[in-house]
């Protein structure tokens, strides 16, 4: 972080973005993962303890914008302090959406509940989320210790997500075609599957967004895309990489 | 000590310091500063004060000639011309490249005689006809034609503050200057005279060269397409407006635009 501005109040202000982007990071990070506790445990209580929790974001979400609004008003800053407060009003919106993503992984739980539950489904899930939960919460840390370094380590890695989203894909295919009553979970878990995996493209927005405050710069977008399920169950499945 | 970071270049250069170094007495106040005016652009030069960007203003038509004990090295160009070269005429010189200043100074004559003023020195009119459509011209130009038409005779001290500004503006304009030098011309006037000022500046620099020393970085980053950024006397950093205030290269400039030093 730049040093301290002759105005004070105006340093204030902008850590206050800076700390609410934090809680803000610290509250969906715990909605995604309690979310899918929720879908694991068969847990209606801490679902519907979840979907509780989003209005908090929204508001959150909505208090960044009006700061920002008034610092910009006030402040006309310049910059490093505009790419700052822009910065903040974007993160915050990648983080509200992320409270939107464990919201209606959490809505799923009642309806998998009255299916046919095997187990087994759970496990690629569980370790998928923890992987993109992983990833949020290193961005998060990177930007708050304006950490150019942690932040591009965080964008470098976002095609295993891509890759993990492919084979839980392609692996509750098989589930559904092995018996038809799986096929209702396996829907449910399939959204909740590309939940989770937009929660970590959030992430990687977040990573851009903090290299651009950091750099003044928005990194070149050169990362290889792993997510090849737009081809799988059609006659070119499995023929290498998938094109977007 | 020249910019380390390399601006981008100007298409068209209008004017050029080179290495410009100036000294008050013993004092020295730039340091061998480079850089281009574009042509028909506005160029700002921001930076604390005492940083050498209204001496390097004054630089560009020769002020600093009235200084005394001043003395200015280095090579400055006027269309590639050196305008300290022994057979330079100030004064026509200074007709090319007018000046505007900090408090609007009209003189103690009406608004008529006021824009005339210059005109009629340097024998740009044969007749009475022509004076008066220059003085139109000029006050038109200036945006204060409308607001004056009818009391051109009055004493051009009687008008307001901003008003002053833009008569001196039209002063300035009346000999067809090339490039118009701006001494914080709106640091005097309220919000209001300021934007009509600053709407002149971006409707003046279709046909004129204009550089701005400014306090205020919202003004230059409203009003310029290139800015300098000086300090201690040097040259930090050189760029395009757009660039100098989203993501500039320099600490030094960063810092100073945001408000961590000054």
């Amino acid at each position: 972080m730049p040093t301290g501005h002759i105005v004070h109040s105006f340093d204030n202000e902008l850590n206050y973005l800076s700390q609410k982007i934090a809680e803000m990071g610290r509250h969906a990070r715990n909605m995604a993962e309690q979310a899918v506790q929720a879908i694991i445990t068969n847990d209606d209580k801490l679902a519907d303890e979840v979907i509780a929790a989003d209005h908090v974001l929204d508001e959150a979400e909505r208090e960044i914008d009006e700061k920002a609004i008034l610092i910009i008003a006030r402040r006309q800053p310049m910059a490093v302090d505009l790419r700052e407060i822009v910065g903040a009003i974007r993160i915050s919106a990648d983080l509200e959406r992320i409270g939107d993503m464990g919201k209606n992984i959490a809505k799923r739980t009642a309806a998998i509940a009255q299916t046919h539950r095997p187990e087994m489904f759970y496990g690629s899930l569980e370790i998928f989320s923890s992987l993109a939960l992983e990833q949020l919460s290193r961005v998060l840390e990177g930007y708050e210790k304006r950490s150019l370094k942690q932040i591009n380590a965080v964008r470098e890695r976002d095609d295993e997500i891509d890759a993990m989203y492919t084979s839980i894909f392609r692996e509750l295919l098989t589930y559904m075609m092995e018996d038809p009553r799986n096929i209702t979970p396996c829907t449910h878990l399939l959204f909740c599957a590309k939940n989770i995996e937009r929660v970590g493209d959030h992430a990687t927005n977040i990573a851009e967004t903090a290299a651009y405050i950091m750099t003044g710069a928005y990194p070149v977008s050169d990362r290889p895309k792993g997510d090849r399920t737009y081809h799988l169950g059609t006659a070119r499945a499995g023929k290498g990489r998938g094109g977007k | 000590m020249t910019a380390k970071y390399a601006a981008v270049k100007p298409k068209r250069v209008k004017m050029r310091g080179e290495n410009v170094t100036v000294f008050y007495g013993n004092k020295q106040a730039l340091h061998g500063v480079t850089l281009d005016i574009a042509a028909n652009k506005v160029t700002a030069l921001i930076g604390p004060s005492g940083c050498g960007k209204s001496t390097f203003l004054r630089c560009l038509n020769r002020m600093n000639d009235t200084i005394e004990g001043a003395r200015v090295e280095g090579v400055i160009t006027l269309d590639g011309e050196d305008i300290y070269a022994p057979d330079i005429d100030v004064v026509e010189l200074r007709a090319r490249v007018g000046m505007v200043f900090q408090r609007p100074n009209p003189f103690p004559k009406s608004i008529y005689d006021n824009v005339a003023y210059g005109p009629r020195i340097h024998g740009l009119t044969k007749n009475r006809a022509e004076l008066d459509e220059i003085v139109e011209k000029s006050l038109k130009s200036a945006g204060l034609f409308d607001e004056v038409k009818d009391r051109l005779h009055d004493a051009g001290t009687g008008l307001s503050g901003g008003q002053q500004q833009r008569l001196c503006i039209a002063r300035a304009i009346a000999v067809s200057p090339e490039v118009i030098l701006m001494d914080e011309p709106c640091s005097a006037l309220d919000p209001i005279a300021t934007a009509r000022i600053e709407e002149l500046i971006d409707d003046l620099r279709k046909n004129y060269t204009i550089a701005i020393v400014t306090h205020s970085m919202q003004q230059a980053a409203r009003v310029s397409q290139y800015t300098a950024m000086f300090h201690l006397g040097s040259l930090v950093e050189m760029g395009e407006t757009k660039i100098i205030f989203t993501s500039p290269k320099e600490r030094r400039t960063q810092d100073y635009i945001t408000g961590r030093f000054g």
